[in-house]
């Protein structure tokens, strides 16, 4: 499937329609969803309403900018007026929403056109997106694999061409993960950036939205139409020679599958063989990581669905309620303890950001897992896939430094493997310009 | 309230509330409850450094 820059080229030069790409979608859709099941709604009639209203809009002139007339899916847990939000879950039964969040107001300010609503792990709670109202999503590259969570229709949405783009959220690595274990790009913007209202809640406190792309380029595009302030290209790389990145190895490089460490050395040592200088850096208390945003993230989310925990137990998914339900038993003086290690870490990754660019580390320690495995062996040792999944990406949503997930080669059975570039805190469009530099670089040739 | 206190009241509650299958998820949640509490940032009143040890 051609990228954003290239349909938008197509566009102008009057060689393809708007109408004409949301049909190719709708065409990939029929044919693929029955067996990846990554739409929970397909909104044909209305993507082809939007798309032949902005095709006759650019025929008077009147042109919105780089995602005029995209078709973009977008995770179930954003509000679009006139549909249900579901959450992937049938405790939101009958839900409507009046309104649009305010990320997908921009985007249809922007010109983008809705092509449906993807499948989730329930309430965004988990990173395989198997625990899902409406079974599971599965990956387009290995129907027997997950696609990472708990954006994971998304992502599969994107990777089997339903889609130019796709829109996630990410409390704990919910974009960056099915990225990576899809083959796409996965951008987390700085915690704040993007309004979250009209979004479902997992944590109020950590929850991001950010958009999934095949290159970086379109990653900025779709980015800038989110902070409202959409741009006719992406922004220039920074010269790649002379970029200097801290590679954090002590916690984050321990638990590694082999061929996922073998393709981030190879990314590495490309990017040092074009000028970048590689520092290995620490961050000290990242060994706490994992009991801070499981106290912040239990919490947060159990005070969310308290009620409805009270009055409609039977509608959850078992797993997403057992996790919900052990977060009501999280006491405020620890919660107030993970509040306090969560400063501390913010404050490790500024500082190791100091003297830097940006950090680098793989994306997700594992390629895609099979859908139904509780453990993935790693050296030899069972670990749980739902921790080996997180173990990369939460640190950036307890801290907030924006992170892009890019892909970076491929396992020796064909599965993605994937390196993520963290930057300064409301410094995405930094992060974005030292990506686009490094995007040739870390993608395998 | 010390998490060994903690843990067996919660499991009670669970038993009560007719979710028994809480009990290893919430024994989970314990060890890291350990491990969040002996970690070397939390501070004490009596302004001794940081970390509680860890619980057997």
């Amino acid at each position: 499937m051609m990228t954003i820059e290239e349909f938008g080229r197509a566009l102008r030069a009057r060689k393809t329609t708007s109408e004409q790409i949301a049909n190719e979608c709708l065409r990939r859709i029929e044919a693929d969803n029955p067996r990846l099941n990554a739409f929970i709604l397909v909104m044909a009639d209305e993507a082809r309403a939007q798309a032949r209203e902005l095709d006759r809009e650019l025929a008077a002139g009147k042109d919105r900018g780089p995602l005029h007339g995209v078709p973009i899916s977008i995770k179930d847990l954003f509000d679009i007026r006139g549909t249900a939000t579901t959450a992937a879950s049938r405790v939101r039964e009958g839900h409507v929403a009046d309104r649009d969040a305010t990320a997908i107001a921009r985007l249809r300010q922007a010109g983008a056109v809705f092509i449906g609503k993807t499948n989730l792990h329930e309430f965004a709670f988990g990173t395989t997106n198997e625990d899902s109202a409406f079974g599971p999503a599965r990956n387009p590259i290995d129907p027997a694999r997950s696609p990472g969570g708990s954006s994971g229709g998304s992502a599969a949405s994107l990777a089997a061409g339903m889609a130019l783009a796709t829109m996630g959220t990410c409390t704990g690595g919910s974009i960056r993960i099915p990225a990576a274990a899809c083959g796409t790009v996965g951008l987390k913007p700085t915690l704040g950036e993007i309004p979250t209202d009209g979004i479902v809640p997992l944590s109020r406190t950590m929850d991001h939205a950010g958009p999934l792309t095949q290159t970086v380029g379109d990653a900025a595009l779709v980015y800038e139409a989110l902070i409202g302030e959409p741009r006719k290209t992406p922004p220039a790389p920074v010269p790649v020679r002379g970029l200097r990145f801290g590679v954090p190895r002590k916690y984050f490089c321990d638990l590694l599958d082999e061929e996922v460490r073998a393709r981030f050395e190879e990314a590495l040592e490309r990017l040092r063989a074009a000028g970048v200088t590689l520092d290995d850096i620490e961050i000290r208390n990242a060994a706490d990581l994992g009991t801070i945003y499981l106290h912040l993230v239990l919490a947060d989310a159990a005070a969310y669905h308290a009620a409805t925990l009270e009055s409609m137990p039977e509608k959850y998914q078992k797993n997403v309620r057992l996790r919900l339900e052990m977060g009501r038993y999280v006491l405020a003086e620890d919660y107030v303890r993970a509040l306090a290690g969560r400063e501390i870490l913010r404050r490790e990754v500024d500082a190791a950001l100091g003297a830097h660019d940006a950090l680098i580390l793989p994306t997700l320690p594992i390629p895609a897992p099979l859908i139904g495995a509780d453990t993935v062996q790693i050296a030899g040792k069972a670990e749980p896939v739902r921790n080996v999944m997180l173990r990369l990406t939460q640190l950036f949503n307890v801290t907030g430094h924006p992170a892009i997930a890019l892909p970076s080669g491929r396992t020796n059975a064909g599965l993605p493997c994937s390196v993520q570039l963290v930057g300064n805190r409301m410094a995405t469009d930094a992060l974005l310009r030292v990506a686009l530099a490094c995007e040739p670089h870390i993608s395998r040739p | 309230m010390t998490i060994d206190t903690w843990l067996q009241a919660v499991i009670a509650d669970a038993e009560r509330r007719g979710l028994p299958e809480l009990k290893p998820i919430l024994e989970t949640l314990a060890r890291a409850t350990k491990a969040l509490r002996a970690a070397d940032f939390n501070d004490r009143a009596d302004g001794q450094p940081s970390a509680i040890s860890p619980q057997p």
